[in-house]
């Protein structure tokens, strides 16, 4: 399996998310973190981009960080997976290296 | 599976350290191994045990303490980062002419050696900063 990215700013506040992306092979994951999460929520102004990387990558969103921020899965665009911190450990042992984006 | 952890941010400052923790807690239930999690950078200040939040907050540097002592952890303090942040534990502290220690139970500082050591041995080395 290729590379699991993971991002842990907000895309309103810094550029990692477009670096992943950018960097990302088809088939790598995406997962988003801490304030990373943004990410995930509809109708942002990053809303369609994230949608769009869909095509290439899964992208996987850190659930118990959605909520912490006052929000649920039903703010979480369709076609990401919400996973908990256990599924955060199988994605790294199932992708076959972990790059953090910081 | 062999895991190490990086950790390049303090407590309280972000999220990273709490993210870490959790991490690493449920790397440990998972039934993975834990080689090392070694602190750099701002990262050293997870290890004071001088630290006192407020009681109704969570105590970062006791949280890797306990999980340290339960599980056998190897929670490594980069020596020169270490030294930058005044964090020493007694034998550094009598070699810098300190007139105490500050390093919390579970913790030991060492050098940036480790960490290399950490990414050779392990399966993964997951990097948790600001």
């Amino acid at each position: 399996m290729p590379m699991l990215h993971t991002v842990n700013k907000s895309p309103f506040e810094r550029r990692t998310l477009d670096t992943a992306l950018r960097h990302a092979v088809k088939g790598a994951a995406i997962l988003l973190i801490e304030d990373g999460v943004y990410a995930a929520f509809d109708g942002t102004v990053v809303a369609d981009k994230v949608r769009a990387a869909l095509a290439d990558h899964k992208i996987y969103v850190l659930g118990p960080d959605v909520t912490a921020r006052g929000m649920s899965a039903h703010h979480v665009i369709d076609g990401l997976e919400v996973v908990d911190y256990g599924g955060f450990v199988d994605l790294v042992t199932e992708y076959d290296k972990v790059q953090s984006w910081l | 599976m062999k895991l190490s952890i990086l950790v390049n941010e303090g407590p309280y400052q972000h999220q990273s350290a709490d993210t870490a923790i959790q991490f690493t807690k449920a790397a440990l239930e998972k039934g993975h191994e834990i080689f090392r999690v070694f602190f750099y950078h701002d990262g050293v200040n997870n290890g004071t045990r001088f630290a006192v939040p407020p009681q109704d907050d969570r105590n970062i540097t006791e949280q890797w303490t306990e999980l340290a002592r339960e599980n056998d952890l190897d929670l490594v303090i980069c020596i020169a980062a270490a030294q930058r942040r005044g964090i020493l534990d007694e034998n550094e502290a009598k070699r810098q002419g300190k007139d105490g220690n500050n390093i919390a139970d579970g913790f030991r500082i060492s050098g940036l050696g480790q960490l290399i050591e950490a990414g050779i041995q392990s399966d993964r080395l997951v990097i948790f900063g600001d």
